[in-house]
């Protein structure tokens, strides 16, 4: 089975370089502007898109994820609403992959079965979920790769090389390296430490390697890029996203326009990166 | 319903789970972190040197054994509650004494054993979360006696409504850290406590509160509370020659009442009830999982929670802040799901009668919390016979909660 995520990765491989992965809460700040948000990163330059799926406890993320999250359910963003998101979002966009990231709770609910199916209709390709370790995989990972849809997991400095092998060992897509221990939203690992991080789970994998936490500049954007083979960034853009909204938090004339650009800088950024030592 | 197990107290399996609770939901990098606690956790039970260790640190630092205390004035007037009704009954009733455990309620027995397991492992920083503010009193109090740095997270709203308990805090060396994230309760006090634990994972242990969160948790809180219901095994013994006839306590987490309940799950005789907190009213903003909620996934654990129709966890309510929670730990939801413990619930209103009545018969000011589980005695009492023996967990004591309910009566008398 070849994913979107497969495709692009091969793409990349071949233009010679790094994946630039944005995150974005889904139906921040509302449903509409989120959307018009989302239609506009394949031109900004982001390779994959990674979308939040709001939760009410997301213990996992800092305060600038959480705020956005909080707003998106106030603005009445659902598990439906998102997938009917990506579903209108694929209407003019077929390459650019989707990955949704987020708790549990909100897809057991929805109900399992009935989530991979809707999603894979949507146009979903991946998933990410925070409070799914491999200890839990019968309850979404292993469903989810019989529906074909990828099922990405995070490695992290605690991961050390004994327990890699776990991780690894239903992942597909790629690796998500969270390069620090702690919350979206925190400050950065430095480079060099990312650089060795990689090399040590590219000795237990031929899958990419993507790393994200604390990335907020086309700089350091372009140094991970170096010595990865995607760099994510998702709190710079949710605080601009945050910065253009008017005092009642609602989206002004500026919003989609304050994400798009600072992603296109990123992108930049990632693009004048060499490629990824093999 | 599940077919019965042979056993009640077996649980839970190898990976954590009660029945389809339980299990380990959480982020990657606290895995490694949750493995090594089980592995530490398993070592330190089969330790004698640590059993014994906790044992000279309950005689002598916590008080223990809590007494068995026959309440005698609350049990005449539940009898007479029942001859005024015509049924000629009332159950005897019982107090188990946990108020008087050091620091003011039972949260101070599970605190000593994380506290002890923590230094086996080497940790020097510890975290909590708190709701009325006990589970970090209580943890305050071991880190100070043990030279341990310590961080309380406490939701803002918390803060104002339980103040005598922060300041015991501060005064005990520990930052109370206000949270000001969701609802500003115990919730939100949980998810900054676990984002303080992923962010200092290297050197930090997570004292937990109750019996839930991620394996080993739910399993190890419950095993240092259990001394309660082994306590009272053998006071019922000593006292009146057999078992109980039935238990009652409240349930925020549900960890007084796993205590209590666990060492008893295996004796059919004993009838066993949970009080969760209804607050405003079943039908209006309560913290009654169990009966107002279903299985859902949060904090670690699969669950009853208060939830709506897209998994958003609701807002709990309860005049109490311990019971103001929208889970409880699995383990309940398992013998909820088994039919073995019978849960009810008792509203705001019915607390603070309880506790009044407690107060003004026996001389014993209760936790709000506990006066729950008084609540509910009020009504089973009068409806058993005169040879029913019960027992009630008085979790803790209301010192806590004079100011609040003094306000309350204050503002009812104007
Ligand atoms: C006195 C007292 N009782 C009961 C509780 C509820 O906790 P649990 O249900 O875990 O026993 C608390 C929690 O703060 C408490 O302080």
């Amino acid at each position: 089975m070849t994913t979107r995520i497969d495709t692009r990765f091969a793409e990349l491989k071949k233009q010679g370089r790094s994946a630039f992965v944005t995150f974005l809460m889904g139906g921040d700040p509302d449903p509409a502007t989120s959307l018009a948000i989302i239609k506009a990163l394949p031109k900004a330059g982001a390779d994959i898109i990674e979308i939040g799926m709001p939760f009410t406890d997301p213990m996992a993320d800092g305060p600038a994820v959480q705020a956005a999250g909080r707003r998106a359910l106030n603005a009445g963003m659902t598990v439906t609403r998102t997938l009917q998101m990506i579903h209108d979002f694929r209407k003019g966009e077929g390459s650019t992959p989707v990955v949704l990231m987020g708790y549990y709770n909100p897809i057991y609910i929805y109900g399992v079965e009935k989530f991979l199916t809707d999603a894979k209709a949507a146009g979903v390709d991946g998933l990410i979920v925070v409070d799914l370790p491999p200890e839990e995989d019968s309850e979404l990972c292993i469903p989810a790769m019989k529906a074909g849809l990828n099922f990405i997991r995070l490695a992290t400095p605690t991961t050390d090389d004994k327990r890699l092998p776990a991780v690894l060992a239903n992942t597909s897509g790629f690796v998500y390296y969270v390069s620090i221990t702690g919350i979206t939203g925190s400050a950065a690992a430095d480079s060099t430490a990312v650089g060795a991080a990689v090399a040590r789970i590219k000795r237990h994998t031929t899958l990419p390697v993507c790393v994200g936490f604390g990335i907020r500049t086309a700089d350091a954007a372009r140094g991970i890029a170096e010595r990865s083979d995607g760099a994510v960034v998702g709190s710079a853009l949710v605080d601009a996203l945050s910065g253009s909204l008017d005092a009642e938090g609602k989206a002004t004339a500026k919003t989609v326009n304050a994400v798009a650009d600072l992603a296109a800088a990123l992108a930049a950024g990632v693009r004048s990166a060499r490629q990824a030592a093999e | 319903m599940n077919s019965l197990p042979n056993s009640f107290r077996s649980g839970p399996d190898a990976r954590g789970h009660f029945g389809i609770f339980g299990g380990r939901f959480v982020a990657e990098t606290l895995m490694p972190l949750i493995l090594d606690l089980e592995k530490a956790y398993t070592e330190a039970r089969a330790d004698a040197a640590f059993q014994r260790d906790m044992a000279g640190y309950r005689k002598d630092y916590i008080g223990r054994p809590s007494p068995l205390y026959f309440a005698e004035r609350l049990t005449e007037h539940l009898r007479d509650i029942s001859a005024a009704s015509g049924r000629a009954g009332g159950a005897k009733v019982y107090l188990k004494r946990e108020e008087l455990n050091h620091t003011g309620s039972h949260k101070v027995n599970n605190v000593l054993g994380q506290i002890l397991v923590a230094r086996r492992m080497g940790k020097k920083r510890i975290i909590a979360e708190t709701g009325a503010g006990q589970h970090g009193v209580a943890t305050a109090t071991l880190c100070a006696r043990f030279g341990l740095e310590c961080v309380v997270y406490m939701g803002a709203v918390d803060v104002a409504r339980q103040e005598p308990n922060v300041i015991r805090m501060e005064m005990l060396g520990a930052k109370v850290v206000p949270v000001q994230s969701g609802t500003r309760t115990l919730k939100d006090a949980m998810n900054e406590a676990l984002r303080d634990w992923v962010t200092n994972v290297h050197n930090t242990f997570y004292c937990i509160g109750t019996v839930a969160g991620p394996h080993p948790y739910p399993m190890m809180v419950r095993d240092f509370q259990s001394i309660i219901g082994d306590e009272t095994r053998a006071q019922m013994q000593e006292a009146e020659g057999r078992l109980p006839d039935s238990l009652i306590a409240c349930i925020g987490g549900g960890s007084n009442a796993m205590g209590l309940f666990h060492p008893f799950l295996d004796d059919s005789s004993v009838e066993i009830f949970g009080v969760e907190a209804a607050g405003h009213g079943l039908d209006k903003l309560h913290a009654a999982s169990l009966t107002g909620g279903r299985p859902g996934v949060l904090h670690g654990n699969r669950t009853y929670l208060l939830m709506n129709d897209d998994g958003q966890i609701q807002d709990a309510h309860s005049i109490s802040a311990g019971l103001d929670y929208p889970g409880i730990g699995p383990e309940h939801s398992w013998l909820h799901e088994t039919g073995r413990v019978t849960y009810l619930s008792a509203t705001d209103e019915e607390a603070l009668s309880a506790f009044q009545l407690l107060s003004r018969l026996e001389g014993i000011i209760p936790a709000l919390e506990s006066a729950h589980a008084i609540a509910r005695v009020v009504e089973l009492a009068p409806e058993r016979p005169k040879d029913h023996l019960m027992v009630v967990n008085l979790s803790g004591r209301g010192d806590k909660d004079v100011p609040q309910v003094g306000d309350i009566l204050k503002g009812r008398r104007k």
